[in-house]
């Protein structure tokens, strides 16, 4: 047996080390952070938000055509994602206690962590290829597949928050399971149906890979439905690969913009669920 | 009567049917990856898979998958070296040994670590921790240990080590919260038996808290290297990009490219008619394949932890 005093020194040290591994982790975080707004912050101004992006050769423009294209495209993969999510989280929470909810519930953790390059390939074979343009709608379904499984959890685990007793009191009502699920359940989840969503949301709009290969990149305003487009994501990555100082700078700003988004949504999430005590 | 229980199980069924998007995404996936690379797969049969020559001139088409399979391998591998003990070791002083005030906020932290972008850690890969790199880590191991193969080559910054650390930072939130759960999950009463034969809190975590938890802390793990295979955009941004036995990862200070960062680079440039378009598409359907086998073995071992999470109210 080792001496008392020499265990008592290990356990401080792997407590310095755990601690030290916190630290280490959280370093990019902060330097992540640090460098969007040290760099990012100098861009912002009216005309970086609405002008288009400019070519090689000329200034480098604006990036109001990069947050069009988001916007558009959140919007086109929530009209597609958020019911068909909801849907298959109904039938998790509500009917899926059996094999085939087990075997759906593994099938859409699996998917949750597919690699998203490989749904920009087969977005691009069936939807790009058949119609033979880039465009705004190819941009939504791949993006929705990644929405789909993600929405499908948060929406399990909303409406299993909510008590039985209350689907219990409206059955007892003589009202039917659909109509209870509907009209009583969903709307009891209500908060944490929409911070789940709003968090699917975060997590796509960041998304770069997909969009490669079906929305393609723009550097002008939203064109129509059979269009190229432009989204936040591929500015960023298109500015970072170009060697002149004024798009890299522009892609620090695009960065800026983006974290912004995505943060702002993850943290007011995070506040308001923790308010209502969750 | 009978009309509204019609209602309900027609209610029923559109649920169930729509329960299986996630399945049927996958399969279509699988389906037309598998069709699309089927003319590559014909001409070079299992030679696509063994093969490390990538040439797309029309006459002299030759591809091989081998060189990106390894470099998604390398390049995994060092992020699970890095990320795995940091993860761990995050986890295990959430729950174990931070004061509850400091838990939540830390915890908080590095779940945002897990909500900035992909492509942003691509753009400070390439601006701030390339840098970084270069001047603190692979200049002095290449000026001293630069005769041990693996540290060969002149530090760029662009290359699989870096390509490494970065895929090591964006794992840690997934290792770290899943380890986090699953410690969590090992019964109050392990640590008190453990306390009350005089074990120090140290020898109670490794002995007990781990053991109790190793095949948890396995599926975490597992699910770690299943979002490095799959990630795309900080990769391919920091790896160098080269092709074919050139991709080959044989030293840390080497360009590479993984599986992901091929494709990201390759398919817009790749002539549609080609023979190159379906050999992006079976680098595609390998990584589908590796990513798929490694996330089901990792959800089998996660869920097995958690037998008590799922499960449907009825």
């Amino acid at each position: 047996m080792k001496s008392y005093a020499y265990r008592k020194f290990k356990d401080r040290l792997f407590f310095v080390l755990s601690l030290t591994c916190v630290l280490v982790a959280l370093a990019p975080l902060a330097s992540i952070l640090i460098e969007v707004i040290i760099r990012g912050a100098p861009q912002l101004s009216v005309q970086f938000f609405t002008q288009p992006a400019g070519v090689i050769g000329g200034s480098a423009g604006g990036i109001g055509p990069a947050i069009q294209g988001t916007l558009i495209l959140i919007v086109l993969t929530s009209l597609l994602g958020v019911p068909l999510g909801v849907m298959s989280g109904i039938y998790l929470a509500e009917y899926g206690n059996n094999k085939y909810g087990t075997l759906m519930r593994m099938f859409n953790n699996v998917l949750t962590e597919f690699p998203s390059i490989v749904v920009g390939l087969t977005v691009f074979i069936i939807i790009v290829l058949t119609l033979g343009h880039f465009s705004p709608i190819a941009g939504a379904i791949a993006l929705s597949f990644i929405m789909i499984p993600v929405v499908a959890r948060t929406t399990e685990e909303s409406l299993k928050l909510v008590p039985n007793s209350v689907r219990e009191a409206s059955l007892a009502l003589g009202v039917r399971r659909w109509r209870t699920i509907i009209s009583v359940v969903l709307p009891s989840a209500k908060a944490s149906l929409v911070t789940g969503t709003l968090l699917a949301v975060a997590r796509i709009a960041g998304e770069t890979a997909p969009l490669i290969m079906t929305v393609l990149g723009n550097q002008n305003f939203f064109q129509g439905f059979s269009q190229p487009m432009d989204a936040l994501p591929l500015r960023i990555w298109r500015d970072a690969l170009l060697p002149y100082p004024e798009f890299q700078a522009q892609g620090w700003g695009a960065a800026l913009v983006l974290i912004i988004m995505v943060l702002s949504i993850n943290i007011s999430v995070r506040w308001i669920s923790t308010r209502s005590g969750r | 009567m009978t009309q509204n229980t019609s209602v309900d199980s027609v209610f029923k069924i559109l649920t169930a049917i729509l329960a299986a998007s996630a399945l049927l995404i996958l399969i279509i996936t699988g389906y037309t990856l598998l069709s699309g690379s089927l003319p590559v797969l014909k001409i070079f049969g299992i030679s696509f898979f063994t093969g490390t020559q990538w040439n797309p001139v029309e006459g002299r088409e030759v591809f091989g998958a081998l060189p990106y399979l390894l470099g998604t391998l390398a390049t995994s591998a060092i992020a699970l070296l890095i990320g795995v003990p940091l993860s761990i070791g995050i986890a295990i002083f959430l729950v174990e040994m931070a004061p509850r005030a400091i838990r939540v906020p830390i915890s908080y932290f590095i779940d945002i670590l897990a909500a900035v972008p992909s492509v942003i850690y691509g753009l400070w890969g390439i601006f701030v921790l390339r840098y970084w790199i270069v001047d603190y880590i692979e200049t002095p191991l290449s000026t001293y240990l630069g005769w041990i193969p693996i540290f060969s080559g002149t530090p760029y910054g662009l290359d699989v080590f870096t390509a490494g650390v970065i895929l090591a930072i964006m794992i840690i939130p997934t290792i770290s919260s899943v380890s986090r759960e699953v410690i969590s999950a090992v019964p109050n009463s392990i640590r008190e038996g453990a306390y009350s034969i005089g074990a120090t809190r140290w020898e109670m975590i490794r002995n007990w808290v781990l053991s109790y938890g190793r095949s948890g802390l396995f599926g975490a793990v597992i699910l770690g290297l299943g979002r490095a295979i799959g990630e795309t955009m900080a990769v391919t941004m920091v790896i160098g990009n080269t092709v074919g036995p050139a991709a080959i990862p044989t030293s840390l200070f080497k360009g590479s490219q993984t599986m992901s960062s091929l494709i990201a680079n390759g398919f817009l440039e790749a002539t549609p008619a080609s023979l190159e378009l379906p050999a992006y598409i079976g680098v595609g359907l390998l990584l589908l394949l590796l990513s798929l086998a490694i996330n089901i073995i990792a959800e089998i071992m996660v869920s097995r932890v958690f037998k008590i999470k799922g499960g449907a109210i009825e």
